[in-house]
């Protein structure tokens, strides 16, 4: 045979099937995820399409689109895929891959509530709302908007004026190193 | 009964009155919950939309933890955690080199990850008949919607419960003497996590929720999940100002309807913390079981 030296580069696909272990091609496109999706109606383009993207190398629009950041994970479609493709999981790892390409992301609040988020469990290793908050608000310029609940919240005592650190503290800072994806605007 | 208890970030914040009335009805229940020791978050959606290994390693820190604590069985309340250490395990368990990678990672070992339940497999472990026999209230005006949201049934197969019909939840809500409603919204999704950076789409989702809820019959909302709860109590809020006409209706967790069927008033259960006012006779109009 005169094609056995021919080596397969690396796409982004590849990539998706590595964080996946599914193949992108198993799906169909019958549309099912997306007749089906409670986020469709925000989105840009449907679910659906966004696996079509990957199928035919249009990585870039994929990556670029609103929808990866919009899915909510709820698992609907994983749930109904007549081929068990788990497009929550796909969504994942769409999103992860455009992280570490560096991609713009569309929905920037989204992003940086995930970060603000992420940052008090890097630092404290649980949950920390008035840290999350903080940072949320600093990191959009949005200081005033949704403040309405917290003067009832602090009163219940959910609000927890000081973090609570773990003991293993240092361990978790040290997953995060190990695993979290830096590069992303 | 002895059980694991991983209580999730919410329990210990947003979400204090849930952790409150679990551990009340609990101990009415004979069950002895042991708190993974130094237990962390388990990263949530955060996590796993940015990063597939940083979710699977948070969650399996704290199913290490737990193994070593010799925990054969763990519980977790926040169908989020539930579903996210549920999620974590089955993909230790098919990939090992996934699992010796994440090993690695965390520095622990994994041989026995034990059996997780969220709270209504837990409460249908623990059974609806030492429900009905430790009932002091019959709450039979109360007529619950159960709200599942996305992540205690699915994806399909995660546990006993169907997918898109479940009913283990109203199962466990009729021993309180109460009546569930039919209706269509059980499974859709609040917006969850998207609560504070897309407020918009939320309010829309829940208020569509709620609505059906209403429309149905229901003159109350049963969840297991704090993130749900969240969204439909406190949002309701922001509902009101969004549309005039909207009707308000109180959103009890799980272990808060047991909690007033077991004889405990509001405030031992937290109900007073929720934003939307629970009023909703419980003693005076409703007859006592006898003893």
């Amino acid at each position: 045979m005169s094609h056995h030296n021919t080596t397969h580069v690396r796409t982004i696909s590849d990539d998706i099937t590595d964080i996946t272990s599914q193949n992108p091609e198993l799906c169909y496109q019958c549309g099912k995820c997306s007749a089906g999706c409670p986020m469709r109606n925000y989105m840009d383009d449907a679910p659906n399409v966004i696996v079509r993207y990957i199928q035919l190398g249009l990585f870039e629009k994929a990556m670029n689109s609103a929808t990866i950041w919009l899915c909510a994970g709820c698992l609907t479609c994983s749930s109904r895929c007549p081929k068990n493709f788990d497009l929550a999981k796909f969504m994942d790892a769409v999103r992860e891959v455009a992280l570490r390409n560096g991609v713009k992301v569309k929905e920037k609040t989204i992003l940086k509530f995930h970060k603000a988020f992420l940052k008090q469990i890097k630092n404290h290793g649980r949950s920390y709302e008035v840290g999350l908050v903080r940072d949320y608000k600093m990191a959009t310029f949005d200081l005033f908007s949704d403040v309405e609940n917290s003067p009832k919240m602090l009163l219940d005592g959910k609000l927890n004026i000081f973090p609570h650190n773990v003991k293993g503290k240092d361990k978790i800072k040290s997953i995060f190193e190990k695993t979290e994806v830096k590069k992303c605007k | 009964m002895q059980i694991g208890y991983y209580p999730g970030c919410s329990q210990e914040g947003t979400a204090k009155e849930y952790d409150k009335s679990l551990r009340e009805v609990l101990k009415v229940l004979d069950v002895d919950p042991t708190e993974i020791n130094d237990w962390s978050c388990c990263g949530a959606t955060s996590a796993h939309v940015t990063s597939h290994k940083l979710s699977l390693a948070l969650s399996a820190r704290n199913l290490a933890l737990a193994e070593k604590q010799g925990l054969k069985e763990i519980f977790a309340p926040c169908a989020a955690c539930y579903n996210r250490l549920l999620t974590s395990k089955n993909e230790l368990q098919e990939h090992p080199e996934q699992k010796y990678e994440i090993e690695t990672i965390i520095e622990e070992k994994i041989n026995n990850i034990p059996e997780i339940y969220n709270i209504v497999n837990f409460f249908q472990k623990i059974g609806k008949d030492k429900i009905a026999e430790k009932k002091k209230i019959d709450l039979k005006n109360f007529k619950a919607a159960c709200y599942y949201g996305c992540l205690l049934v699915r994806p399909s197969g995660i546990n006993s419960d169907d997918s898109e019909q479940p009913n283990s939840m109203e199962e466990i809500v009729k021993a309180t003497g109460a009546q569930t409603i039919d209706w269509n919204f059980k499974l859709e999704c609040c917006g969850a996590a998207h609560s504070i950076a897309r407020q918009d789409i939320v309010v829309d989702l829940s208020k569509k929720i709620l609505d059906d809820a209403i429309k149905h019959g229901a003159n109350l909302i049963v969840v297991a999940c704090p993130m749900c709860h969240s969204n439909l109590d406190m949002r309701q809020q922001n509902i009101k100002s969004k549309f005039s006409d909207f009707k308000e209706i109180p959103v009890l967790y799980l272990s808060e309807i047991l909690g007033l069927a077991l004889g405990f008033d509001k405030k031992q259960l937290g109900i007073d913390t929720h934003f939307i006012e629970f009023n909703l006779p419980v003693r005076n109009d409703v007859q006592e079981v006898s003893a």
